[in-house]
C-alpha cells in the first residue's frame, strides 16, 4: 500500500437502497435542493439556477450529494435527458424523499441511496472520493491525505 | 411491494409488452419511495407530446420511441396500445394556430402534429392545458389521480380534495397504461393534513393579492401543507388557481387548507386532524409588502412584452382582459399575448372577446406558454405580467427583466409602453 493511501481516512455509512447499483466517484455536494426543469442543462449536467451555490458546475460523472429535488413536475424527464446525453451524475445521496427524487433516480438508473445513518453534509466534500454500493447500501468515503 | 394478481399478471405480459414495461416502472418507482403497494386510478394528465429540439432525434425513429423511452423509460421501442384509463395531455411547447408568431421550427410543428394524431389514436385527450380541471377534467373528492404539473396537482389536492403527488412524464405513462400509481405520499390521509399555520393579518382580496399571499407561502412552508386563519374574502377558482400555482413556484406546496372554503377542512380543528397547532406564521402588511418586492426582477421601465395568462385563463379573465382593452391600442412597442385553454378559446372567440383583444393588438394563445415554449417575440428585453409563477420562472428561462402586477397594471402598461405599476 502507497504511503498516501495509508493516510486516507476512510468513512463508511448505511443506508437505504432507492435504486441498485454500484459506482465511485469524486462527490459534488450541495446543502440546497435542485430543480430539473428551469435549474439544469441535459446537455451538459450543469446547474443553471441563478442564485444556486452549484450555479455553472457539472454533475456529469460525479456523485451527486444533495438533498433533494424541487420545483417543476419535469425533473424526471431533464434527468432522464441527462442519462441519454451521457451527462448524468455517477450515483446521488439525497436525504428528502419525494416522488420527483424518486421517479427521477429510478429513470436516471444510477446507484442511488437515502436515509444514511450519518449526516452526508458533514461527513462528505466536493471531491472526496465516494463508492455508493446501493444494493448493499453502504457509503464508502475516501478522505484525501491531510 | 405488495402486488395484485391482476399486477403481477401485468407485469408478466397479460396485457401485451407496453404494459408490462409500465409495470415494471412502477414497480421500481414504488419500491425506490418505500410504497407498500400500488392504488388503481382512473384519472391521468401527464406529457406526452414531442415539441421540443431534444426529443427531436427520438421522435425521428418514431413515436413510439418517443413514448417508450420518455413516457415508460424501456429501452425496447413497445407498441403502444389505447391507454388503459381516462388520461389527457397537459401543456405543450407549440401553439398550433399561432406557432409562426411564436416562431416554431416549421419541423417541430409538423412533429408536435403528428405527434398528437399518434397520441389521440391512444386515447390520449388533447386537452392541451395546465388546468385540465378548467376543461372538463374534474376529479371528485378522494378520487386518486396521476398528475404531473405542479400548479394542476396543488388545485386537485387543495380545492378539489382528489389525490395526486406531482408525478413525472414516465408515470403518467405508465398510469395510463395500467391505471395504477404507487399509494405513497398525499394518496393517504395521515399525509394530507395542516402541519403549518399561516395567519393572515392583511387584506387578501384581489387577483395580485392571492398571488401575492401564494408566493409567501411557499417560501416559508417549502414542501409542507399550511393551513389558513384570518382570511376575510372567499376565493373563487381563479384566485386559489393564481395562489397556488404560486405557492408551487416558490416552494413545492402541494396540499393546503382553508377551513370553512376548502374541502377536507370544514374547521381548523379538522385541517390538522386534531394534532397540536404549530406557532402562527404572519402575514401581514409588511410581509405582502415585501413578498410584492420579490417578485419583481426589473428596472427598466420600457416594456417590450406583456403575458397574461398562467395558469392559463378562465373565461372570465378573457372577458376581464377584453373589457380593460375596449377601445385601446397597446403600444406599437410593445406585444401583449393572452393565454387561455383553446376549448376557452372557443367561448372567447363566440363572445367577441378575441377580437377586441386582436383589436388593441394583443394575441390569444393556447396549448403552451412562454415559460414553457421558451418562446417570446424577438428582441424581448423587459416583460411584465400579472402571474407570480411566470413572475418566478420566466426572467431565469428566458434571461428577461420582468415586473409582476395587478392585470390592470398590465394591461395599462401595454397601452403606455411603458410599466406604469407600483415600485414599492
Amino acid at each position: 500500500m502507497s504511503e498516501t493511501a495509508a493516510q486516507s481516512r476512510v468513512i463508511t455509512l448505511r443506508g437505504r437502497k432507492v435504486v441498485g447499483g454500484k459506482a465511485r466517484a469524486e462527490a459534488l455536494v450541495t446543502t440546497q435542493t435542485i430543480s430539473g426543469w428551469g435549474g439544469i442543462n441535459e446537455r451538459d449536467g450543469s446547474v443553471i439556477e441563478l442564485h444556486h451555490e452549484l450555479n455553472g458546475q457539472s454533475f456529469a460523472g460525479k456523485v451527486l450529494v444533495f438533498p433533494g429535488a424541487k420545483g417543476s413536475s419535469g425533473w424526471s424527464a431533464y434527468f432522464h435527458m441527462c442519462r441519454l446525453n451521457g451527462t448524468a451524475p455517477a450515483a446521488m445521496i439525497f436525504t428528502r424523499m419525494t416522488t420527483k427524487i424518486a421517479l427521477g433516480a429510478v429513470v436516471t438508473r444510477v446507484p442511488t441511496v437515502t436515509d444514511l445513518d450519518g449526516d452526508p453534509f458533514e461527513l462528505i466534500e466536493s471531491g472526496d472520493l465516494v463508492e455508493v454500493d446501493a444494493d448493499a447500501g453502504t457509503v464508502t468515503i475516501t478522505k484525501p491525505p491531510g | 411491494m405488495q402486488l395484485t394478481d391482476t399486477e403481477k399478471a401485468m407485469r408478466d405480459g397479460s396485457n401485451g409488452p407496453a404494459v408490462a414495461r409500465s409495470m415494471d416502472l412502477l414497480i421500481r418507482y414504488g419500491e425506490a419511495l418505500g410504497a407498500e403497494r400500488l392504488v388503481e386510478t382512473r384519472n391521468v394528465a401527464g406529457a406526452y407530446n414531442a415539441s421540443t429540439p431534444s426529443v427531436r432525434s427520438l421522435a425521428e425513429e418514431g413515436f413510439g420511441r418517443v413514448f417508450s423511452e420518455l413516457n415508460l423509460d424501456s429501452d425496447e421501442v413497445v407498441e403502444v396500445p389505447r391507454m388503459a384509463v381516462p388520461t389527457c395531455q397537459l401543456i405543450t411547447g407549440i401553439d398550433l394556430d399561432n406557432h409562426e408568431l411564436q416562431g416554431a421550427d416549421p419541423a417541430l410543428v409538423e412533429m408536435q402534429r403528428a405527434g398528437e394524431k399518434y397520441l389521440g389514436k391512444r386515447g390520449v385527450n388533447m386537452m392541451c392545458t395546465c388546468t385540465p380541471y378548467q376543461v372538463g377534467n374534474v376529479p371528485v373528492q378522494g378520487e386518486h389521480c396521476a398528475w404531473m404539473e405542479s400548479s394542476a396537482v396543488i388545485y386537485c389536492n387543495s380545492v378539489l380534495g382528489a389525490r395526486t403527488n406531482v408525478e413525472g412524464k414516465e408515470s403518467t405513462g405508465a398510469a395510463g397504461l395500467t391505471g395504477r400509481i404507487p399509494y405513497w405520499g398525499l394518496h393517504r390521509h395521515e399525509n394530507r393534513l395542516a402541519n403549518r399555520l399561516i395567519r393572515v393579518e392583511t387584506e387578501v382580496n384581489d387577483m395580485a393579492d392571492w398571488g401575492v399571499l401564494g408566493y409567501f407561502t411557499g417560501f416559508e412552508v417549502e414542501e409542507n401543507n399550511p393551513a389558513f386563519e384570518g382570511l376575510t374574502y372567499l376565493p373563487d377558482l381563479m384566485k386559489l388557481k393564481h395562489f397556488g400555482a404560486a405557492a408551487a413556484s416558490s416552494g413545492g406546496v402541494e396540499m393546503y387548507h382553508m377551513p370553512g372554503i376548502t374541502p377536507e377542512a370544514p374547521t381548523m380543528d379538522a385541517a390538522f386532524g386534531g394534532t397540536a397547532r404549530p406557532e402562527a406564521i404572519v402575514f401581514g402588511e409588511a410581509e405582502k409588502r415585501r413578498t410584492w418586492a420579490r417578485l419583481q426582477n426589473a428596472t427598466d421601465r420600457k416594456l417590450d412584452f406583456v403575458m397574461l395568462g398562467c395558469p392559463h385563463n378562465s373565461i372570465e379573465q378573457m372577458s376581464l382582459v377584453a373589457e380593460l382593452l375596449e377601445g385601446r391600442k397597446i403600444h406599437p412597442d410593445t406585444a401583449l399575448w393572452v393565454h387561455t385553454p383553446r376549448a376557452i378559446r372557443q367561448i372567447a372567440d363566440r363572445s367577441g372577446y378575441t377580437d377586441i383583444i386582436r383589436a388593441a393588438g394583443g394575441e390569444v394563445m393556447s396549448d403552451t406558454c412562454p415559460s414553457i415554449s421558451r418562446r417570446m417575440p424577438e428582441g424581448v428585453r423587459v416583460i411584465a405580467t400579472d402571474s407570480a409563477k411566470q413572475a418566478h420562472y420566466l426572467p431565469a428561462i428566458g434571461k428577461v427583466q420582468g415586473w409582476f402586477g395587478s392585470v390592470q397594471q398590465c394591461v395599462d402598461s401595454a397601452v403606455a409602453g411603458e410599466w406604469l405599476g407600483v415600485v414599492q
